[in-house]
């Protein structure tokens, strides 16, 4: 762990990420068995957790998908370990397949106990959406937990795993963007001693929901004696004065924002905030004996209404039944998005009158003036050398020479920014970890309505492993008429390389057996194709001979490493890549530089002729091929 | 030295790949030695490579805040492009912020592809002098590049902080801190890019 002690030594205070503060928190709880599949903001977890494995005797492996994940973290819970299994927002969707019965079961006898985490991403700074895992707690019937700060999230956590032995069923922890990926000071309880937990699992007994109703009714049981408890929960706290007539309630991101935006306006010791982190089962007296003297409630949350609506719930039917509960059903705070000190400054100006002095009508009028006039975005694109720009630029030249009728479905992964403006806009549908394929295979079909055009999906090979190959199985077996591309790079590389079932070691880095997309796929009984993306015209001509086939599922695989994983590797570019002036048309053309995109070729604002950036060109030559007039020249370097 | 406002809020930003990171969490950690309370927020994902990246340390002796500033509400922004300081500005500038910026331009995509112009480079450093109470600029590329490295410019651009006095952290601290987690072969490099740094301000 990248942590550092500090002068005070003696209390053990280090500065963490806030996804560090939950390891140390699950080390300090002496978890046994982790396991996840990445994704952002949740990846840190088992990254870190994977650094302690070996020293401290615990299990901690990158599952092929979030289900997996938590029926690993189950069996090690029903077996008297202590589990963790992690996730994104997304990732619980997948998962909670198992999830919804695992609460009807509960963890067995052995006194196990599991925790679950799940990293929502308010505002997608790195996801497809901002769903709220705060409602599935409820779905699930399991009790939900939600830090406010890094220093709680290592506290609370150890708290997780206690309520999951105590009460026989995992626990939700829920961690947001700003949590997982803030860093701040936390002061560290002892770790135990470095030992491996006993394994027993109960050979004698079923561990099964069915009879799923009367395990329903045992789950509700359970809810209820956990509602007790976080009734008086020490992670509940009030600041303010008693009698405040105006009072906010705030869960995560929502209490520091709130307290900001009270300090800000000089109202600390007129309104009231409780903070609630405690979420499921809803902690329904505490926020009724706050309701009270209340006049008025505001609830500052992020993304959806749950505590409010909650909120609501709870007073509903008692003498605080008509205290207005305002929030973003009210329209105080916005619908969507993650919870900020000024959404927190704009609602309390509503409700207050009093607003914070922001910078001043001129400041802002000058500020709005240049950046209107200067500011231009980044924009996203592959790094240079990714091969898959070469494979969705093979891919256009092949949807081009179809006449342009190719339906082409998409995955998760870095090959989805094709949809962004940089990239090629080749996928027509995009949606979950392998939705790729069986959106295809729906597509597939369409030749029985009338429709007959090529359908192409395209995933990565982590995505393969992790959701496309039963809807490939599926595909096949339906005889849908569609190619399937796997684009290859050896790499999970959108969430920082972790290990998959295709590259050969684990999430330890140690060996371990490497599936291999082109032999599994052979296995299947369908045509297989490989070639290399950075042959461009070896893959448009592979993917025009797989789309001419025309009958059944024909599949594509576009192999080529990462490049950031090559360079690792490999510290020598392959190629000198240069620019023969002479040959360069410019303007007349400029097929390298604005349609191709590389970040390594530019336009010499001068000449208007094609230049490389040595300092960004990672020589793979892939430009080369894309130059109509073979300007771009290679040279072999000398290893 | 001690803080001006309190909180204090600092942002370090750049391009993905330029070591924003690196400098704010070290900057983080030096002041947690020094007893004040921070916490840092950060975005990372899509936008590692090439994109717009920011860490915002929120710095107090009172309590921890949280980690994300509110509007205009920026004391000192660092910032390894120029460009990315005019945009934490567009959010976060105020009559009363401190720029330093790294003179060394990086072009987003469109600009190398023609499909978008970068602003002047003079007229641009006017507009954040412009937009600042008091806006620093030092060529920590350039000086990198001079030692070899330009993968060190962050660390050139950290020593100009501390040339320019702007926080109450130490050179010795900041070495310290180095030793303590950069790889000893590096270490050297490192202390000479701090140095020059801090000579092209102090």
């Amino acid at each position: 762990m990248s942590e550092q002690k500090t002068k005070t030594a003696e209390t053990q205070k280090v500065f963490l990420l806030g996804n560090e503060a939950l390891v140390r928190g699950a080390l300090e709880a002496g978890v046994d068995y982790a396991s996840a599949y990445p994704g952002t903001p949740s990846s840190e977890i088992i990254e870190r957790l994977s650094h302690e494995a070996k020293k401290r005797g615990i299990h901690v492996e990158w599952s092929s998908n979030e289900k997996v994940a938590c029926e690993g973290a189950g069996a090690a819970a029903v077996a008297g370990l202590g589990s963790l299994a992690a996730m994104k927002n997304a990732g619980l969707a997948v998962a909670l397949d198992f999830l919804t019965h695992c609460s009807l079961t509960g963890l067995g006898d052995q006194g196990g106990s599991m925790v679950v985490v799940v990293c929502d991403d308010p505002d997608a700074h790195s996801s497809g959406d901002e769903t709220d895992s705060r409602w599935q707690a409820r779905f699930a019937y399991a009790p939900m937990l939600e830090p406010t700060n890094v220093a709680e999230a290592r506290e609370m956590i150890r708290y997780c795993f206690d309520l999951s032995r105590e009460y026989d069923c995992y626990v939700f922890l829920r961690s947001y963007t700003r949590l997982s990926h803030g860093s701040s000071i936390v002061e560290l309880g002892p770790l135990p001693e470095a030992k491996k937990g006993q394994a027993h699992p109960d050979c004698s007994a079923a561990v099964n929901p069915y009879l799923g109703k009367v395990h329903h009714v045992m789950a509700l049981e359970r809810l209820a004696k956990i509602k007790e408890v976080f009734e008086t929960s020490k992670f509940n706290e009030y600041f303010g004065p008693e009698d405040a007539e105006l009072l906010v309630i705030a869960s995560g991101n929502g209490v520091s924002c709130g307290r900001e935006a009270l300090e800000m306006l000089g109202l600390e010791d007129q309104v009231g905030l409780l903070k609630l982190a405690t979420l499921w089962p809803f902690p329904t007296e505490l926020v009724r004996a706050r309701a009270k003297q209340a006049k008025q409630i505001l609830v500052l949350e992020e993304v959806d209404p749950v505590v409010e609506v909650l909120v609501k719930d709870a007073l509903n039917g008692t003498e605080a039944a008509s205290v207005p509960v305002l929030g973003k059903e009210s329209g105080h705070v916005p619908m969507a998005g993650e919870i900020t000190p000024d959404r927190a400054l704009d609602a309390l100006g509503k409700l207050t009158g009093k607003t914070h002095q922001g910078p001043g009508e001129a400041y802002q009028a000058k500020l709005k003036q240049i950046t209107d006039e200067m500011l231009i975005s980044r924009g996203l694109t592959w790094c240079p050398g990714c091969p898959h720009r070469a494979s969705f630029w093979a891919l256009d030249k092949a949807v081009k020479a179809e006449g342009g009728e190719v339906y082409v479905t998409g995955d998760i992964g870095c090959y989805t920014l094709d949809v962004f403006p940089e990239g090629k806009c080749q996928m027509n549908m995009l949606h979950a970890m392998g939705s790729s394929i069986g959106l295809a295979s729906g597509l597939g079909q369409m030749h029985k309505f009338g429709w007959d055009k090529p359908v192409v999906s395209i995933c990565g090979d982590s995505t393969f492993y992790h959701a496309v190959l039963p809807g490939l199985v599926s595909a096949i077996y339906n005889q849908a008429n569609l190619v399937h591309v796997v684009l290859d790079n050896s790499a999970t590389a959108m969430t920082g390389f972790q290990a998959h079932a295709g590259v050969g070691y684990n999430a330890m880095g140690e060996a371990a057996p490497k599936i291999d997309v082109v032999k599994l796929c052979e296995a299947l009984g369908v045509p297989v194709t490989v070639a290399d993306p950075f042959d461009i015209r070896g893959a448009t001509k592979a993917l025009r001979g797989v789309m001419a086939e025309g009958q059944g599922v024909r599949i594509l695989v576009l192999r080529r490493a990462c490049e950031l994983v090559r360079m690792k590797a490999d510290k020598n570019k392959p190629y000198k890549v240069v620019v023969n002036q002479d040959k360069c048309k410019g303007e007349e053309c400029g097929t390298c530089y604005s349609k191709f995109r590389c970040p390594a070729l530019l336009k010499d604002p001068v000449t208007g002729k094609a230049s490389i950036r040595e300092d960004a060109c990672p020589g793979c030559g892939a430009c080369a091929s894309v130059c109509p007039f073979k300007a771009i020249e290679i040279q072999e370097v000398a290893k | 030295m001690s803080l001006a406002t309190d909180p204090y809020n600092l942002i370090v930003c750049g391009v993905g790949g330029q070591g924003n990171i690196l400098i704010a969490r070290l900057i983080g950690r030096i002041l947690a030695e020094n007893g004040y309370h921070l916490a840092i927020g950060e975005t990372f994902g899509a936008a590692q490579r090439g994109g717009s990246v920011f860490s915002s340390l929120r710095i107090s002796k009172k309590h921890a805040y949280g980690p994300l500033i509110p509007k205009g509400g920026a004391n000192l922004i660092v910032s390894l492009e120029p460009l990315e300081t005019l945009r934490l500005l567009s959010n976060f500038g105020n009559e009363n912020v401190v720029t330093l910026s790294n003179t060394q331009t990086a072009m987003p995509v469109g600009v190398l592809a023609g499909r978008a112009e970068y602003p002047d480079v003079d007229k641009l450093r006017r507009a954040i002098q412009e937009l600042s109470a008091k806006a620093l600029f030092t060529p920590a590329t350039d000086i990198a590049v001079e030692l070899g490295a330009p993968i060190v410019s962050n660390i050139v651009l950290l020593g100009a902080l501390l040339g320019a006095k702007l926080l109450p952290i130490s050179e010795e601290e900041v070495k310290q801190d180095m030793a303590s987690t950069f790889p000893p072969s590096k270490l050297e490099l490192n202390y000479q890019a701090l140095q020059r740094g801090i000579e092209t301000v102090a």
